[in-house]
Order: structure tokens, then sequence, then C-alpha cells
């Protein structure tokens, strides 16, 4: 079964989704808000450091450093922050690749919280099917577990064909077969896992495959990137969350003909649609709080 | 330069439901007989961008690229198969609704892949 459904239901289904939705201005904050979470980690994504405005982000070279800042205000501090993909813009140039990277990783070295993980997107990825990516970040897919809480950081872009393929299916298969079915389950991700949009290629080729895999647990959550913008969709049980980006939104899926151009930019509001994300997590629950921080000017 | 024309023939059998049948036949004599329209892929667009077929009618798609490996898929139909340069590949399609579809590349391609696309119009 699959639902589409916006924010204010998807908040309703709170208990059968085993997500609440909290507002994001500030509120994660005092020893109430910290007695209500174990934990909770920071979600940024598409970054694309290297992009160069186009009229759609004139701040882009300062976007992603108000971020930081603003994560290292937090009042209280992440366990640990994720990268969900696109850190860098595309280039065909290798070496330019590589800048950019170096350049994305020395502001990422400026948060605080040091525990930071990353993930690739198309634009860091599919040029080189990685090669670059994996010098400076490592291997893209890869698993960790938090407090009780298993991570799965499934890669979806090195392929150019925005497949997962076989060998890391079976990875993901092998690396869930002996889990408790119950236990909580967080993947993080490039591209939606399900067939969100095709027409603008969003889409993972083999996303359904990588359900079937993660049906059998009950407690699984989706935080993903690519599309820029916040979404929210279930797959049966599994609930999938799109997170907006640090450098511009783009349309809602089907909502102009095409994906370009992006949603321009509003000189009046600027950094609007920009934002990172905190996710909260209860020890022996699995219930997650999400909280959005959209990016102050 | 020697020019491979590789023969994949894929029947697709496409349906309302978006269930599709696809097997692959060896091409062997004269191609089939239906239209076939000839689409070339590049960085980043496709050539031509705007195609008109038939309802129910089959059509060929001969699908090349003229510098890297790309898309061609059209969701509306499930059809989906590669551009690979200096390579003809068919895709033989019989649509059985009308409107207006996307084709699109699904294979990142670089900075202007997002608008790499055209149009099928499916007339009845």
């Amino acid at each position: 079964m699959t639902i589409e459904i916006d924010r204010r239901e998807f908040a309703g289904l709170a208990g059968l989704a085993g997500v609440a939705f909290v507002s994001g201005l500030g509120l994660r904050t005092g020893p109430a808000a910290a007695a209500a979470q174990d934990f909770f980690f920071v979600q940024i994504s598409d970054t694309h450091w290297g992009f160069d405005g186009k009229g759609a982000n004139p701040e882009a070279d300062t976007t992603l450093p108000k971020a930081i800042a603003q994560v290292n205000a937090l009042s209280r501090k992440p366990d640990f922050i994720v990268f969900t993909g696109d850190l860098t813009h595309t280039t065909d140039d290798g070496q330019v690749r590589r800048k950019r990277m170096a350049e994305f990783k020395a502001h990422a070295a400026k948060l605080v919280v040091k525990d930071v993980r990353f993930l690739p997107g198309e634009h860091d990825a599919a040029p080189d099917r990685a090669a670059a990516y994996r010098e400076f970040f490592g291997t893209p897919n890869y698993s960790f577990d938090h407090k009780g809480v298993h991570f799965v950081a499934i890669d979806n872009v090195s392929d150019p064909g925005a497949a997962i393929g076989a060998a890391q299916l079976e990875w993901l298969a092998s690396d869930l077969r002996d889990r408790p079915r119950d236990q909580p389950v967080v993947v993080l991700t490039h591209r939606p896992l399900f067939p969100l949009y095709p027409d603008w290629d969003w889409t993972t080729a083999d996303g359904d495959k990588a359900i079937d895999i993660l049906m059998p647990h009950k407690n699984v959550v989706v935080f993903y990137g690519h599309i820029h913008q916040e979404h929210h969709f279930m797959t049966g049980h599994i609930a999938h969350h799109a997170a907006t980006s640090l450098i511009f939104a783009q349309p809602a899926p089907g909502s102009q003909p095409k994906r370009t151009p992006p949603v321009a930019w509003d000189p009046a509001a600027p950094f609007k649609g920009l934002g990172f994300r905190e996710v909260g997590a209860k020890t022996g629950t699995a219930k997650l709080e999400i909280a959005e921080y959209p990016i102050k000017a | 330069m020697k020019r491979a024309i590789f023969r994949d023939i894929a029947v697709a059998l496409v349906g309302a439901a978006a269930t599709v049948s696809a097997t692959v036949v060896a091409a062997t004599g004269d191609p089939p007989p239906e239209r076939v329209v000839h689409v070339l892929a590049s960085r980043f667009e496709f050539t031509p961008s705007t195609i008109r077929v038939k309802r129910g009618e089959p059509v060929v798609f001969a699908v090349e690229s003229i510098d890297r490996l790309h898309g061609f898929k059209i969701p509306a139909l499930g059809v989906r198969i590669q551009a690979i340069p200096d390579q003809e590949t068919l895709v033989r399609v019989i649509p059985d609704k009308a409107g207006h579809m996307a084709i699109v590349c699904d294979v990142f391609c670089g900075e202007g892949h997002e608008d790499m696309d055209a149009e099928l119009i499916v007339e009845e």
C-alpha cells in the first residue's frame, strides 16, 4: 500500500508512522525536551558546494556556512550530523570536483559536533562512480548502530543510472538479516527509494527491491534528499522523509511541466525553502520526532 | 568510424495499469514494417524534442547517443532503454493510451541533466 499525504495529515498519523512533528523554531531546548528524547541527530542535504548561484541562490557561497553556524548554535548538541548527498555541485573536471570536495570538507570541519556522516549524491558520485568521493569521504554505503537504532546508508547514486545494484542489495539484506524485526531502522539515502515522480527522474531504478528488503522490519524510517523540498510519503508502514536543501528549492512534483527552473530566489525572503532538520529518538520506542529548521537570513 | 548497429528489439506491451512485460527478440531478416522514429540523444537534449504517434499503432524508437551514455525512458509507458554512443538501440512500443508523456534521460549526465527531456504525444 502506498499513500501520499501532506504534512498535517502525516502528523495526525504519528502513532502509525512512528514519527511526530514538532515546530522547528528552536523548541528543542530545556530539560523537558531532553527528557523526551534520548538523542537527536541533524540531517543536512543538497549543499551543492560549487554551484555558482545562477539567479537561484545569489548567496550560494554563504548558505552552507550559515547552516553550520546555526547547527553549532543549537542549545542542545546533536549526537551526530549526517549530510544526505549532493555535497558538491557536479562538474566534468575531476580536479575541480576534488577541489570542491576539499572545500566542502573544510566547511564541515567547522561543525562543533565531530561525529559527522556523509553520503554522496549523483552530483558527487555519478560522473566517476564515486572515485573522488571515496578519496574524501570513504565508502558510500555503510551501517552503524547508535543507542539501539540501526542506521543504514544506501548509495543510489554512484551508478549514474540511479540503481543500488545487486551487490549492494545483497549487502543490505545481509546487514539486516539477523537483526530483531522490531529494532528501529533508520535508512539514509540520497534519492527517493520509491517512484516519487519518474517524469522528473525522482526515483531509484531498483528502489523497490530495497523496500522489499526493509519491509519485514516493523520500524523503518527513511531520510533522503535530492528533491530539495520537504516531502512525506508512506510505502506500507515505512515512512520516507525528504529534506530541504541548502542551495535552492525545487517545485513540487508535477507542479510545472519540467523540474526546471528551480523556485526563484525571493529577495524579500532570502533563503526561503532552505534549511536543515533535527530528528529526535527515544530509546525503547520506535517514535521519532522531526523538527525543520529554516536558514535564517 | 565503424558504426555498430545493435539490434535489441524489445517488445513492450503497454497498458493503462503500467505493467509492462518486455521480451528481447533477436533480430532476424528485415526490420519490422512499423514506423521507425530515430532519436538522437546528446547533452542535454533529445532530437527530435517532440514526437507524435498514434494510439494503438506500433512504433519503433531507434535511439542513439552522439556523445555519451544516456537513458531513454518513457515512465508513462514503462519503456526504458539506454542511448549508447555509436550504437542504435531499438524498442518497439504499442501505446494504448493517448496523451502527452515525458521522455526523460535517467542516466545522470552532468549539469543540465535535469533539462534533458522530450515530449511524446500519443494521438487518437
